[in-house]
Order: C-alpha cells, then structure tokens, then sequence
C-alpha cells in the first residue's frame, strides 16, 4: 500500500536516482580505464560520465584532480536532488550528509585542539557535510566554546550532549570522538528509518535497516581489529560499537572482549556472511598487500547491499545506495588513476565494480 | 721545469745542502704518505659512489611502493577524510630520529647518520579507527623504510661530498709535492753540489796556485842564493878547503903519495 502514495512526493526523486544510477560505470568501462596508459587516456574514457567536470582541466591532470572533479558531479548531483526533495525524503538527505559533517567537525576540532586558523580548514571539509552554519565553529578559539558553538549551530547537537562533555573534547582522542560520534549518528539514524512516520513498515524501513546493520557491524568489526595494539581499552572500545547490527548485542559483547584477530573470527561466527569474509580474507593474512583484504571484502559486500537496493521500488534506500556507489565508483576512479599514475598495473584490477 | 731558475733562493753552503737534503727526504716520505691516504680515499670514494648508486635505486623503488600505498590509504579510508591533516596535527613528537656518529677514514672525520625509531611513540594509532586502519599502520611502516633509505642515502651523500673535497686537496698536494718541491729541492740540491763543486775546483786552484807561486818564489830564492854564493864562491870554497886542510878528504881524487917505509 505504500506505494501508492509515494510517487506524489517521491517518484521524481526517484526516476532522477534512477538514471543517476544507469549512468554509472559498467564492468565494461573498468575495463577500458584500466588499459589506459596515462592520465589524458584516462580523461578521455571518462568522458561520457564526466565529460562536463573535466574537460577544463588543464593538461597536466593529477590524480587529486581528478578525484575532486568526479565529487564535484557527485556533489551537483546531490545537490540537486536534496533540492528537489521534500518532507521525510528530505529529512532523509539530511540524514545522509550528518556522516560527513561529523568528519567535518571532528577536522574543525583536530584544528582548533591544536590552536590551528580553523579558517584553512573550511576549504578541506567534505562539501556534503558542510552545513550553513559551519564557519560559525570556526570562530570558537578554545574547547569550551567550540562546545557550545557545536551545540548550538549543528544538526550533531543531540550526539554531541547525550556521549560527549567539553571536557572529553579535550581529553579524548579526535578518533574516539569521532567514533563516539558515528554510532550515536548511525543509530540515530536507524532509529529514524525504523520508526520514523511516514517510514515505518515502508521497504524504506526494511533497506535501510539491512544496510545500517550492516554498516554497524562493520565498524564494529573495523575498530576491534584496528585497536589491537593500540592505547584503546576494551571498556572503551565497547563504547564505540553501535546498539543494533546483526553482531548485537551476542557479537559485539563477543568483540569488545577479542584479543586478537582469533577472538574477532569467533566473535562473527554466528553471523554467515562475515564469518565468510573472515575465511577468505584472513585464510591469507589480515590486508597487508593480499589484493582481497578484509576492508576490500566489506566494501564489496556494502556495494552489492546497495546494488540490490535498487530491485526494489518505493524506497529512499535508493538515494542512500546511490551515493554509497557513487563514492565508490569515485574511489575506484581515483585508484585506477594513482595505479596509472605510479605505473603500478598490476594491481590495477583491485577496484570493486557491481554492474 | 727543470729550469736553472726553479730552485729555492738559497746560499750554496755545506749548511744548507744539509737542510735541503733532509727536505727532500721529507719531502719525499711526504709523498709517498699522501699518496697512500689519497688511495685509501679513493678506495673508499669508490665503494660509496657504489653505494649511493645502490642506495639510489633502493630509494626509488621505496619511495614508489610507499607513495602507492598512501594510494592504498586513499583508496580505504574513502578519500574524502582528511587523512594527512589529522596525522600531522595529532604526531606531537618524532617517532623516527636520527643520531649522528663520526666514522675516520685515514684522518677524514665522516658523519655518518644513524636512525633509530624512538620506542612508545604511537601518536595516530587510532587513526582509521573506522575504517583504513590497517592500512594507515602498513603506510607508516613503509614510510618509515623510506625514510630509513632518504637517511641511509643522506649518510653516503655527505661522506661522499666531504671525501670529494679532502680526495681534491690530498691530490693538490700530492702532485704539488710530486712536481713542484721534489723538483725544486732536487734542483736546489743540483745547484748547491755544482756551486761547492765550483768553488771546490776554485779552491783546487787557488791552492795549485799558491804552490806554483810558491814553488817559483823558492826556485827564485834559491837562485838568487846562488848568484851571492858564486859571487862569494871561491873564498867559501876557500873557507871550506881551509876547512878540509887538516883532515885529508880521503875519498877525494888524487894522488896517494906514496908511502916508503
């Protein structure tokens, strides 16, 4: 029954994501970057998709130019679309943009703890999280007022006062935060997609619960093999990892006591998918050179979550899936670019295509 | 170079032959030092020229793997995080130093670096928490390894600039000694010899002269006595045979009379 309303607000919105989506790279365009040899080739096969952002680039490209012309497409596209939307969809754009203001933030306070201009900082935020009332924070010279500033100006106000107090700003590690942060958001966010009004019940609610969980429990997984070895203790590392995933509360509580690599594969084994990953990626060593580390087994799984998000209709799951293959898609640009540029080709087919 | 003029301004004596020849000797034991410590630079010169080559090559390939996987970063952490900022804002105090030592090589002093990874120091351990953990770590030990060769490669650059200028000065003196004193001492020397020579040969005639005059001044005296003694002559021979009247010269020539018994 949902989807009889949904095209009034929504169905524009979605067509749009919908050709968004058709125009991005196929296996077959991977291909054809990937027998590039240098940057101009690059360009030129690029064209069709981006064509408009990099033809005036001056010749001698860099990889960084290229990957910020691709997000300024990315970005317009958002842009656009945010602007066109309205109500819970709206809020749910929203939504979107808090994971990277929080990055933002977190780089605003970095600067001001370390008595930087906070002014510089402003141009290396991430363009989706910036928020009207950004340069505000800027003003904040000290922690105590940043606080308040972040309190007061930005939507991160209720993560910011239920975990954090000006004095954990000064205190705390700039990731931890920044950690803390991130599950408040994402479960601030499942609990909008879940029980939200006009999305409760809705395939919206279904897709976004299934990519959100998955979402937690990889960092879950990510902050329990990365703080190994590090200063970070398990009462606080328990902390970090977010209140609902597949992994809760039996394989977080699992985590928060692993050791080592070991006590993490325990700790997912009762979930199929992971402990899959764990199998294929730890059968050669965690990363370190191996081209299918664990990070390359989650973005793969992530993008094929947002690939199927697209079988389905009437959702905003969408939008979100969009964006998440855009960025990768950008990263997979960026990466093909850098192995071209370094003349390292042999690891130039580690990019992750879905279509 | 072997002119007459290319010799020190000396006073021909026996005194400064002395001192000229043990300034060839010096000279000479000089050389053959110099020389010595110049082939032992050289030597040395050559194994680091090698190095660097080697050190060089290394660096390249290093920095290479390093700078892909900063890529690597790039490509897990998303891109879009302020990776670099964050690292160097959080890193307080260096993890990787550098302690210098001396190193002699045939009396060249040779800096050489040595890096050592200060213990304890993990600034941006939590860095990548989230995501791209593992590969921030993998980056900074790869980086850490360049850095070692950029430090490896310093070491050899310096030794390699010093050795130059002391190999140049060495040689300069080496053939200055070669080609300039050594010659000149020997020509000096050449000089003295054919100087006391000359005056030797002087003194030879002098001497021959003196004799000669001597000798002529003692024939003069004498015939100069003869003439008074032949002026003198009978009566001195007179005196003389007054002289022998009472002792008969038996061995004289004449006439024994005879004896009758």
């Amino acid at each position: 029954m949902e989807g009889l309303y949904f095209n009034v607000d929504n169905g524009y919105i979605e067509g749009i994501v919908r050709g968004y989506r058709n125009g991005l790279l196929t296996s077959q365009n991977y291909a054809n970057l990937t027998q590039c040899e240098t940057l101009d080739d690059l360009k030129l096969q690029l064209s069709p998709a981006y064509g408009d952002y990099l033809a005036n680039v001056p010749s001698p490209l860099s990889t960084s130019v290229i990957a910020a012309k691709t997000t300024d497409k990315l970005i317009a596209e958002f842009r656009y679309i945010r602007a066109n939307s309205t109500g819970t969809l709206a809020k749910f754009m929203d939504f979107l943009t808090y994971g990277y203001m929080i990055d933002n933030v977190a780089l605003l306070i970095t600067g001001t703890l370390h008595e930087r201009d906070t002014r510089e900082l402003l141009e290396r935020c991430h363009p989706l999280g910036v928020f009207e009332t950004m340069p505000v924070l800027c003003v904040a010279t000290n922690v105590e007022e940043l606080y308040n500033s972040v309190l007061v100006e930005t939507p991160l106000a209720p993560y910011f006062k239920n975990t954090l107090s000006s004095a954990d700003l000064d205190e705390l590690n700039i990731e931890i935060i920044r950690n803390t942060l991130y599950k408040s958001y994402l479960e601030d966010f499942h609990n909008f997609c879940v029980t939200a009004p006009g999305l409760a019940g809705t395939p919206t609610a279904e897709l976004m619960s299934e990519v959100l969980s998955f979402e937690a429990d990889r960092r879950a997984i990510n902050i329990t093999i990365n703080s190994f070895g590090t200063e970070l203790s398990k009462q606080d590392r328990k902390k970090l990892y977010p209140s609902f995933g597949k992994l809760y509360p039996e394989g977080s509580a699992m985590l928060s006591k692993a050791d080592d690599v070991e006590g993490v594969r325990a700790a997912v084994e009762g979930v199929g998918e992971y402990k899959a990953f764990f199998e294929q990626g730890m059968g050669q060593g965690v990363g370190s050179g191996h081209p299918k580390s664990l990070e390359d087994l989650f973005y793969q799984k992530e993008m094929e979550i947002a690939k199927m998000a697209f079988t389905q209709q009437f959702t905003y799951g969408v939008v979100f899936s969009w964006v998440k293959l855009r960025e990768q898609e950008i990263r997979n640009i960026t990466w093909i670019a850098e192995c071209i540029a370094q003349n390292q080709k042999e690891r130039i087919s580690n990019y992750i295509s879905v279509f | 170079m072997s002119g007459a003029g290319n010799r020190e301004a000396v006073f021909a004596t026996r005194q400064s032959l002395g001192v000229m020849k043990s300034k060839l000797k010096g000279a000479e034991t000089g050389h053959s030092l110099l020389k010595r410590k110049s082939e032992a630079l050289t030597k040395r010169f050559r194994e680091i020229t090698h190095r660097i080559d080697e050190a060089k090559r290394k660096m390249g390939r290093v920095m290479s793997i390093a700078a892909f996987s900063l890529a690597e970063v790039t490509y897990a952490t998303g891109g879009g995080s302020n990776l670099n900022y964050q690292v160097q804002e959080t890193v307080k105090t260096a993890r990787f130093r550098v302690r210098t030592k001396q190193e002699n090589v045939s009396g060249v002093l040779l800096p050489a670096f040595e890096s050592y990874i200060a213990e304890g120091t993990s600034d941006f351990g939590l860095t990548g928490l989230g995501r791209g953990g593992q590969q921030v770590q993998q980056c900074r030990e790869v980086y850490g390894r360049a850095v070692e060769t950029l430090v490896e490669l310093a070491s050899l650059q310096t030794a390699f600039v010093i050795l130059d200028d002391v190999i140049k000065v060495v040689n300069r003196r080496v053939n200055a000694i070669e080609h300039v004193i050594i010659p000149r001492t020997e020509n000096t020397i050449k000089y003295i010899n054919s100087e006391l020579d000359e005056l030797d040969r002087e003194e030879f005639y002098r001497l021959k002269k003196v004799k000669g005059k001597k000798h002529r001044d003692a024939e003069e005296a004498e015939k100069e006595l003869r003439a008074k003694m032949a002026e003198v002559g009978i009566t001195a021979t007179d005196k003389t045979n007054d002289g022998g009247e009472g002792v008969p010269d038996i061995l004289e020539e004449k006439e024994d009379e005879d004896l009758i018994f």
